[in-house]
């Protein structure tokens, strides 16, 4: 017959605290919240991909250098770096249940949040009327998906604020209104820091 | 107002007109029995509004099973037609319908069958093995459950309102670009994909956190059962490749709606980019399907040899290194497209390597029962089969992931036949092995013995039957996705042979659907009252069965792997008896809300009826916001009421 | 067992400061500064110039990453390090895969002829 012994002596002192200490719903949702950033990595990932593959499919039409302002793409770049500087000041404002703070630094980043999507579209406007939709060839294609991708975001980020803002304004700061503005300030961030490579590969990269 | 919907899209072929009235008539006959039997709120109570994963992973099965006759009877269909269709006879199929047939049933497989077994097994089967009592977030589980029906659904609506998309279950452009598809076809299977893609998503990010933080105290990760660990490695391949296919099929969007470029034959645009980008995904997607089913038998095959599991490390590194492995071998799906001898092998050289930590697996369940007491029950012959036609069917992709071999055997019935080896023989003989093994634990019953044993040998027989010979169909020249064929190519008899390969199937899934059906009504005969009726190893089986809707009374502590065996065996203690407060989430409608209007909202975006479109998308986002507002409610079972619980639940049983 | 957290503890785990945020915004102006200045009067050119400019955007990503998102900082067990790491190897093997591949491809496909 088989020999049943166990060959895993038990430990003298098992450790049997938990494996993580932090199972709160603020931590779950801060690591959930930031799991999803991760999946958007890889979306906006695919997405630089395919411009890097098709932005010299120009099918005879213009090319990058013939069309990209580098200007609006600087105004944009610091609208939103201050827009997530401001944003941070909010949830910083948080921390002292500074209520009326919080909204107004919210309102502040709102601001320029529709100024620098207000500069996106009227850039895209041009285009258009200029005749180089993206319609015309794989490049533009990629160019108004991918800065348009982003500006989806900023936008959905936009109504986001909106309730937030509303939430904050009503309820005041508590445990869930707190966990809220961070999340949102982490959605805030990152699209700062995805335009970072949009300027750069796109923008800069698109002119030399 | 319609859109491009007009009457002609519901008027089908005789088959398909048949399929419809028989979906139709069930739809009525279930109402009808609900209406009867007066059950329509303890559906919506019990059902409709649940956040229990218990409840869900019930749900995703009787989903997986319904889609699982559609995409058998599309298989069933295709046999007919291929032992038909031969020279003057063109079968009774037409040729556009046999795409549309070929297309929906890889389509359901994949998605509603594959996924759906993955996802019920994580939600019945992984808070009850951690010890948790829920998972990390209870609404946004429900939700994905919900999305996943909704595509579901929308594939059934697909059979009876217009044509299904004729362009494989991939949609490769430039076939699937509004050129050469402007019908409702393909627009359906993006968005039933789409929408069952983000249900993926969010689930696979709910139960990676339900692992990484609610594991009960002395949990560590060497002490979790591999189960767990291969969803785990499962959720990690969803986090990181659905948005690939997600981004991949907004551009396919973007090129059929709004005109764009990124895969059309003009313009600039670049189709093997797509193909390059959705296999990207459709690897990482496979192992998704198989690390789960791994984990079943990590489960089974040390339960029924009483013997612990031979290697626990070793497996553990052999999920970890096929997980990284899988996103470094997409382009063996595409060695024919063109690519130079270089970038070939590199892929060719990557897929043998990861057959290495699968072999490894293998001869760790063979080592778990070689001196072990083995009990012949229903999930061990499973695994046997498993043994048998995965194995097989990995040695073919061996074969094919050398490109020279592949260039002969792509897209031939060679390559059919390893991936059903694959699919069948690993994902669903896995999944009737976990779920026979784990069925008692949820209902508090056994399913007949006998009537799986039958069903058993018919799959095993069938399957030989109606897949081996399609390795000889490969060598043979037969490509895959064939409607007719000339009688001089000499396939017509091994096509028979198939066909009736496909009968003995028929026949056992018809007695695994009959022995369930039985085995509900004579409940009694087969009751299981201690909880444990495998003598088990793991959590789970500490639990009764059912397990009450907080799971344990007591959160368990743990000192080792296979946890219940160390306190069967007085290595551990039993835990102790103090009770206190259980909160739990309550039920929402929210999540059923979002997913009927994502029905909605996919069946107007594929046939242009966009004001229905912006209504549905602003009701989803009403629900949205509704459900991030507010404060989380809580149902608390006070600690006395869970004593007089746990109580109740032992004085008829006994220990 | 409901671990609940009240307002003043879970505050403690967000670990944005002043100082952070100052340093973070002062860094991404001056890199941002840098790479367009770089570009519009010519300092650089050919690789040299995109080199420095992929590093400094990959610089201004990192400097984000710490002061605004505060990756690095969250409590032991660090998942969301991790997760971003295992992020990155896979994100780098689908790109560089991807341009690898597609480049191979259009390589070995027909000049267009106009």
């Amino acid at each position: 017959m088989t020999s049943l012994t166990v060959h895993q002596t038990p430990e003298a002192h098992p450790d049997t605290s938990t494996p993580d200490p932090h199972q709160d719903t603020f931590s779950k949702t801060v690591l959930g919240f930031w799991m999803y950033l991760m999946t958007d990595c890889l979306l906006f990932g695919t997405l630089f991909a395919t411009y890097a593959v098709l932005h010299n499919s120009t099918f005879g039409g213009p090319t990058s250098h013939e069309i990209y302002n580098l200007s609006t793409a600087f105004i944009e770049t610091m609208i939103l770096l201050l827009s997530s500087v401001t944003c941070g000041l909010a949830v910083l404002a948080s921390l002292k249940n500074a209520k009326a703070s919080v909204v107004a630094w919210l309102l502040v980043t709102f601001l320029l949040g529709a100024t620098f999507i207000a500069f996106e579209l009227t850039e895209f406007h041009h285009l258009i009327q200029d005749g180089h939709s993206w319609q015309k060839s794989a490049f533009l294609s990629s160019f108004f998906t991918l800065v348009g991708t982003h500006g989806t975001h900023v936008s959905v980020g936009l109504f986001w604020m909106l309730v937030l803002i509303l939430q904050v304004f009503f309820a005041g700061i508590t445990v869930d209104t707190f966990r809220r503005l961070v999340v949102f300030s982490m959605f805030w961030h990152f699209l700062d820091l995805i335009w970072i490579f949009i300027y750069t590969f796109v923008y800069l990269m698109g002119v030399i | 107002m319609f859109g491009k919907l007009t009457p002609e899209a519901f008027i089908h072929e005789g088959s398909q007109n048949f399929a419809v009235i028989m979906v139709v008539l069930t739809g009525i006959g279930l109402a009808a029995l609900l209406t009867y039997f007066k059950l329509w709120k303890w559906l919506w109570k019990e059902w409709l509004t649940t956040v229990d994963p218990k409840r869900l992973g019930i749900m995703y099965i009787i989903v997986a099973l319904l889609m699982f006759m559609k995409g058998f009877a599309d298989a069933f269909m295709m046999r007919l037609q291929q032992a038909l269709s031969v020279g003057d006879s063109h079968g009774f199929i037409s040729p556009g319908h046999f795409q549309e047939i070929f297309s929906a049933h890889g389509t359901t497989m994949i998605f509603f069958v594959g996924m759906g077994v993955v996802f019920a097994l994580m939600n019945l089967i992984v808070p009850l093995q951690i010890g948790a009592r829920d998972v990390a977030f209870p609404f946004l589980n429900a939700l994905g459950f919900w999305l996943f029906a909704a595509g579901a659904m929308l594939t059934v609506v697909s059979l009876a309102i217009g044509k299904f998309s004729a362009t494989g279950w991939l949609a490769y452009p430039p076939l699937s670009g509004i050129e050469y598809s402007p019908g409702e076809g393909v627009d359906y299977w993006i968005w039933l994909v789409q929408i069952s893609g983000v249900g993926s998503t969010i689930s696979g990010i709910n139960f990676l956190v339900t692992i990484l933080k609610m594991r009960c105290p002395g949990m560590t990760w060497m002490k979790m059962p591999i189960f767990t660990w291969s969803g785990l490695c499962a959720m990690v391949l969803i986090i990181f490749a659905f948005p690939i296919l997600t981004a991949t099929l907004a551009l396919l969007t973007l090129d059929r709606y709004l005109g764009m470029h990124f895969f059309t034959a003009g313009g600039g645009g670049n189709l093997m980019m797509y193909v390059n980008l959705i296999w990207a995904w459709g690897h990482p997607e496979v192992y998704i399907l198989i690390l789960p089913i791994f984990g079943i038998f990590s489960e089974v095959v040390p339960t029924f040899s009483e013997k612990r599991l031979f290697g626990y490390a070793s497996m553990v590194w052999a999920l970890v290194v096929i997980t990284f492995l899988s996103f470094v071998v997409w382009l063996h799906h595409f060695f024919t497209m063109g690519a130079s001898s270089n970038v070939n092998a590199f892929f060719g050289i990557m897929t043998m390597l990861i057959a290495v930590p699968t072999g490894v697996k293998i001869f760790n369940w063979l080592f778990t029962k070689f001196r072990g007491r083995i009990h012949f029950e229903t999930p061990m012959l499973w695994f046997f089969a498993f043994v048998l036609n995965f194995t097989v069917g990995g040695m073919t992709g061996v074969l094919l992931s050398s490109p020279p071999v592949d260039f002969q055997a792509h897209n031939s019935l060679f390559l059919i036949a390893h991936f059903h080896g694959m699919v069948i023989g690993g994902v669903l003989f896995g999944f009737f092995a976990g779920f026979t093994y784990w069925f008692p634990k949820f209902t508090g019953f056994l399913l007949d013995d006998k009537l799986n044993r039958y069903a058993f040998w018919c799959w095993f027989g069938g399957f030989l039957l109606a897949f081996m010979p399609l390795y000889m169909l490969g060598f043979m020249g037969a490509t895959r996705r064939l409607d007719h064929y000339e009688a001089a190519t000499g396939w017509h008899p091994l096509f028979i042979v198939v066909f009736i390969g496909a009968i003995i199937i028929l026949i056992g899934a018809s007695i695994q659907f009959y022995g369930l059906i039985e085995s509900i009504i004579n409940r009694d005969k087969n009751r299981d009252t201690t909880g444990d009726p495998w003598n088990g190893r793991t959590l789970e089986w500490s639990t009764p069965s059912p397990p009450p809707v907080y799971n344990f009374a007591v959160i368990p502590t743990v000192s080792s792997v296979d946890p219940l065996w160390a306190i069967k065996r007085g290595q551990a203690p039993k835990p102790a008896e103090t009770y206190e407060d259980i909160h739990l989430p309550v039920n929402t409608p929210l999540a059923f809300f979002i997913g009927m209007l994502a029905i909605a909202f996919g069946f107007a975006m594929t046939w242009y009826i966009f004001w229905l479109g912006a209504i549905s998308f602003i009701g989803i986002l009403t629900c949205v916001v509704i459900r991030l507002s507010g404060k989380d409610k809580f149902e608390i079972i006070p600690a006395e009421e869970v004593k007089k619980m746990e109580a109740a639940r032992r004085s008829p049983a006994s220990a | 067992m409901h671990t609940e957290l009240s307002l003043n503890e879970i505050k403690k785990e967000w670990h944005g400061t002043y100082k952070a945020y100052l340093i973070g915004f002062v860094a991404s102006l001056l890199l941002t500064l840098l790479s367009f200045s770089l570009v519009v009067y010519k300092v650089l050119n050919g690789p040299t110039l995109i080199y420095t400019l992929i590093s400094l955007g990959l610089v201004q990503a990192a400097v984000q990453l710490l002061f605004f998102l505060h990756l690095g900082q969250e409590a032991k067990p660090r998942w969301e390090t991790l997760i971003f790491a295992f992020m990155l190897l896979l994100l780098l093997i689908v790109l560089i895969g991807t341009l690898w591949v597609m480049h191979d491809l259009n390589n070995r496909v027909m000049e267009m002829h106009q």
